[in-house]
């Protein structure tokens, strides 16, 4: 093992611990089986928009292994809607959710009729016998219907639909557009996506009587949070309750969400005291998990002769689905998208407004990134429609663009963002150089002669990470944002670490393991993980906005100092020197006079068993906890630049990736190995959202591709191999320096295909406005183009 | 035999189920046979995450109806580690980190077997061709295709006894 590699920080170690996912030995939520557990199956609303006349359970109760046919006015009596109206959000607002429809359906997939049966089978089977008498409402769909003046509201408790409105900077940017050189204006589209995990929600729940306690298992990102949605939403003390979340199969922001069906199955289990499993099938999750990224907005901007931004102004507006989702809402999104609109860049004057429209289709909430993809998508167009206004490159255009720091003296930028220190034109400049920006500049013009379109697309970004209580608080949204460790010296020198973060396939927890074992020298299997269990581990968030090792690195280094630091003054009392003179290698306590053949398992049995021969005849803590947040910082800034060059069919509409490359800045990294294939994911789910992926509803709100056949997502064939370097810039937020991988992938890789795609279609005068680019919507551009220039 | 049970061979060993018509084989290895490492995902055959491998053929097992296996030999995740090839592709996936949740894994590990089998030499372009009927959500899909590449190359240069 070399030095680096002991150390822990920087070495490229696979995940060992994970070896039993590829033998097939995960423990994944629908695996478990408990004794005498029922299965839920659910009636949906088939309607956008309806209520509900009547219902007739007798047939379906009938059916032999059917325990009990519950509906929404029953599961009231033991289950209180969401409530999803936080204090510091203003001009916000959501209807309350029951966990089942109780009388107003306001969404097509919403749960109505829970059946609970001996098996899955019976209580589909069931489900086909419910009757219920259904008259359907007007609805509104899209935004565009949501925001007319006779929309048809989307809960009968609201007269209009507007469930957001807020205004990021100044009200009057008018000075920076009368004076600038060149004003560009476009708009633009973002289709409604979804973050289709491989493995669906899923959900086991069990009030014993007995014993007054509920445990939950659960496919999910954040179970502190969910244990505190079940105590408040059942009327349970907080400590009734745990939540476990064991193996998961993808998360990516859409099992950090609060869902009525998996409240309703544990409502189920606490009125039949018996375990009950409910398992999200396919289209289910179409139609019910939190769709994500639906948005129309307009932008200007200003700039100077030498290309220099002069102001923003935007208008971004958001659709939200029919509830703002629980508990931390659907206006994350939206207030991303705006606030984030060229966070790289020096903007000069800025305004951005923001609604966001109720509509009657499934809640929007987290998809990785956030509405960063979106802002991103907006700044990076209107930086290659200035460019081309001036005549300035765009890679050039970005460069003389690009925010370092906060302006002396200024707590956030106009949009109220907190930036630490950015390292864009390194970023840049690194890039560049790996994709021969020149030549590529140089081949594209040549093959432009030749009637090949290719296009070079560019996309720098800024990414929140490590969202904090400083965000969550304001807000009133009282939810655990700090993340711990507990750290355990065990009697065989063995190390236990009890971490608040949990992993859906990032591999935090072995980076985590790896950056302890670095501590103390001693092998990454030396340290055993616990994570994903409100039971065994200490207080804090679980995984979102790339915090893993940002805040739980931080936790478990913080941790190790405090427990080595009491292991020190024992040693330093054996070896009569110095606490401060004495490091760890290889496991063995290294003094002044070099290895002391005191090792960790020594000092683990002195302190466990015989406490009586410490010189001091006092114990250091066997278990230290440390909890961690930025001092001072609402969140953490990472930043960096992808580009991408593929070639547009102008005959067929298609596009095919030619290559692919990312610099990124995320602060110290931990595990390489681990960091590069968090941006290739990343980029990949960006690319989907780019191409493929959108959630079609029909006029009427039907969803009408609940299928992965009909739903497109990247697979291996379409995609290209991608290069990832990295510029390294610490956080000084944290002694660790991590900022934080998990989305920039997803937030620059959509602006990058669009850049390049318009950039390709540039000759024609065109570019592309909707995502995703389908070759539908790439044909159309051309052809309106070619409409255009012959009228 | 009675016409209300099937026979079939799991793993080596000879196994009789009742024979239910509406049940799938994936559900049949979870649930009878607690066979977790076949993982449902779409339940319609486009994600992979179900293949298993059934008279030495890669299938869906949500495809395949529970009584089509009468008389077969069905081979899955679990029992397929003392198999050259799945150890190898086993050693080189954790080696590139080419999995993240781990949930696509057993169902990719069939299908670039399969690919193994018939093509010791795969390039690039064949393997990222032969696991386009596998949806992977979380990586890239390229550690994934440096992984095959690895075990492909280091099957050759360890040739079997």
């Amino acid at each position: 093992m070399n030095k680096m590699m002991s150390k822990g920080i920087g070495a490229p170690l696979p995940r060992e611990s994970a070896r039993r996912l590829v033998e097939g030995r995960g423990s994944y939520i629908d695996d478990i089986v408990l004794p005498s557990m029922l299965h839920v199956a659910f009636l949906r609303a088939p309607f956008a928009h309806g209520r509900i006349l009547e219902i007739d359970t007798a047939e379906a109760r009938e059916l032999p292994g059917v325990v009990a046919v519950i509906d929404g006015k029953d599961l009231a009596k033991v289950c209180a809607p969401f409530d999803t109206n936080p204090p510091g959000v203003p001009h916000h607002s959501s209807p309350p959710q029951p966990a089942l429809v109780i009388e107003e359906s306001c969404f097509q997939g919403e749960a109505v009729i829970a059946v609970v049966a001996q098996s899955r089978a019976i209580a589909e089977d069931a489900v086909e016998l419910v009757f219920v008498d259904w008259e359907e409402l007007p609805a509104s769909c899209s935004i565009k219907e949501a925001q007319s003046d006779d929309a048809a509201p989307v809960h009968g408790g609201f007269e209009t639909n507007l469930a957001l409105r807020h205004r990021l900077g100044v009200e009057d940017v008018s000075n920076a557009f009368e004076s600038a050189a060149h004003v560009v204006e476009a708009s633009f589209e973002f289709g409604r996506q979804t973050g289709v995990t491989l493995e669906p929600r899923g959900i086991i729940a069990h009030w014993d009587p007995r014993t007054e306690a509920l445990e939950v298992w659960q496919s999910h990102q954040v179970p502190w949070q969910m244990r505190e949605v079940y105590a408040k939403q059942l009327g349970l003390p907080q400590q009734s309750i745990r939540v476990t979340t064991p193996d998961v199969g993808g998360a990516f922001g859409l099992k950090l969400h609060a869902y009525a069906d998996e409240l309703a199955a544990v409502a189920v289990s606490k009125l039949l005291g018996r375990p009950v499993k409910y398992i999200v099938d396919r289209l289910e999750a179409f139609t019910s998990d939190a769709h994500a990224r639906e948005a129309n907005a307009t932008c200007r901007m200003a700039i100077d002769l030498e290309g220099h931004i002069l102001g923003i102004d935007a208008v971004v507006d958001s659709g939200f689905g029919a509830y703002s989702i629980h508990p931390r809402g659907s206006f994350g999104e939206a207030m991303q998208a705006a606030q984030l609109i060229g966070a790289p860049y020096n903007v000069g004057a800025f305004r951005a407004v923001v609604q966001g429209w109720r509509q009657n289709k499934a809640p929007s909430g987290a998809y990785r990134g956030v509405g960063q993809p979106i802002a991103c998508a907006i700044t990076e167009d209107m930086i290659d429609l200035a460019a081309r206004a001036a005549g300035i490159d765009p890679a050039e255009m970005r460069r003389i663009n690009y925010r370092s720091t906060l302006d002396a003296g200024a707590r956030a930028t106009q949009s109220g963002l907190v930036i630490e220190e950015l390292s864009l034109d390194a970023c840049l400049e690194k890039l560049l150089e790996a994709m021969d920006y020149k030549e590529l500049r140089v081949e594209q013009a040549g093959l432009r002669k030749q009637g090949i379109h290719r296009g070079i697309g560019l996309a720098s970004f800024v990414e929140i990470t490590g969202v904090g209580a400083g965000l969550y608080g304001p807000l009133g949204l009282p939810l655990a944002a700090n993340e711990a460790c507990r750290l355990t010296l065990q009697p065989d020198g063995s190390l236990t670490c009890a971490t608040s973060v949990t992993d859906q396939g990032q591999g935090t927890l072995s980076a985590l393991g790896q950056l302890i074992a670095g501590e103390f020298d001693v092998a990454p299997g030396m340290v055993r993980m616990i994570a994903g269990d409100t039971g065994r581990t200490p207080y804090g968030g679980g995984a979102w906005a790339s915090r893993g090792m940002a805040l739980g690195g931080e936790a478990a280094r913080r941790a190790c100092v405090r427990l080595r630091n009491g292991l020190f003054d024992v040693a330093a009392e054996i070896l009569q020197c110095e606490p401060s003179a004495l490091s760890f290698e290889n496991g063995e306590v290294v003094g002044p006079k070099g290895p002391s053949g005191v090792t960790l398992a020594d000092l683990g049995a002195l302190c466990h068993y015989r406490p009586y021969d410490i010189p001091t005849g006092q114990v250091p803590p066997m278990t230290v906890e440390e909890s961690f947040l930025p001092a001072n910082l609402p969140y953490i800034t990472s930043n960096g630049v992808h580009a991408v060059h593929l070639e547009v069919d102008v005959d067929l509409g298609t596009v095919e990736l030619l290559d692919y490359w990312v610099v990124d800045d995320c602060g110290t990294v931990v595990n390489p190995l681990l960091v590069d294939e968090q941006l290739r994911g990343g980029i990949v789910q960006g690319i989907g959202a780019a191409l493929y992926e959108e959630c079609v509803y029909s006029e009427g709100g039907q969803f009408t591709n609940g299928t992965l056949a009909d739903y497109v997502v990247p697979m291996a064939g379409e995609m290209p191999d991608i290069h990832v370097g990295h510029i390294t810039t610490p956080t000084r937020a944290s002694g660790l320096g991590a900022k934080g991988v998990g989305e920039a992938g997803t937030v620059g890789a959509p602006a990058a295909l669009r850049a390049a795609i318009s950039d390709a279609l540039s000759p024609l005068a065109t570019r592309v406005v909707k995502q995703p680019f389908t070759t539908r919507r790439i044909l159309e551009a051309i052809m309106a183009a070619e409409n255009a220039r012959q009228q | 035999m009675s016409d209300d049970t099937i026979r079939f061979t799991l793993n080596g060993r000879d196994v009789m189920v009742p024979a239910t018509t509406r049940g799938h084989l994936g559900d049949l290895l979870r649930h009878e046979f607690g066979e977790t490492g076949t993982h449902i995902g779409c339940e319609h055959g486009v994600c992979g995450a179900c293949n298993v491998v059934m008279n030495g053929v890669v299938v869906r097992s949500c495809l395949t109806l529970a009584v089509q296996v009468a008389g077969a030999e069905i081979e899955t995740i679990e029992h397929l580690g003392n198999d050259r090839d799945v150890a190898a592709l086993q050693d080189a996936f954790v080696a590139r980190n080419a999995f993240q949740c781990g949930y696509c894994t057993p169902g990719m590990i069939m299908t670039a077997r399969e690919l193994l089998n018939g093509n010791t030499t795969p390039c690039r372009e064949e393997i990222r061709d032969a696991i386009s009927g596998n949806l992977c959500r979380c990586t890239g899909y390229q550690a994934i295709v440096e992984a095959i590449s690895d075990a492909a190359e280091s099957l050759r240069e360890t040739p079997s006894e």
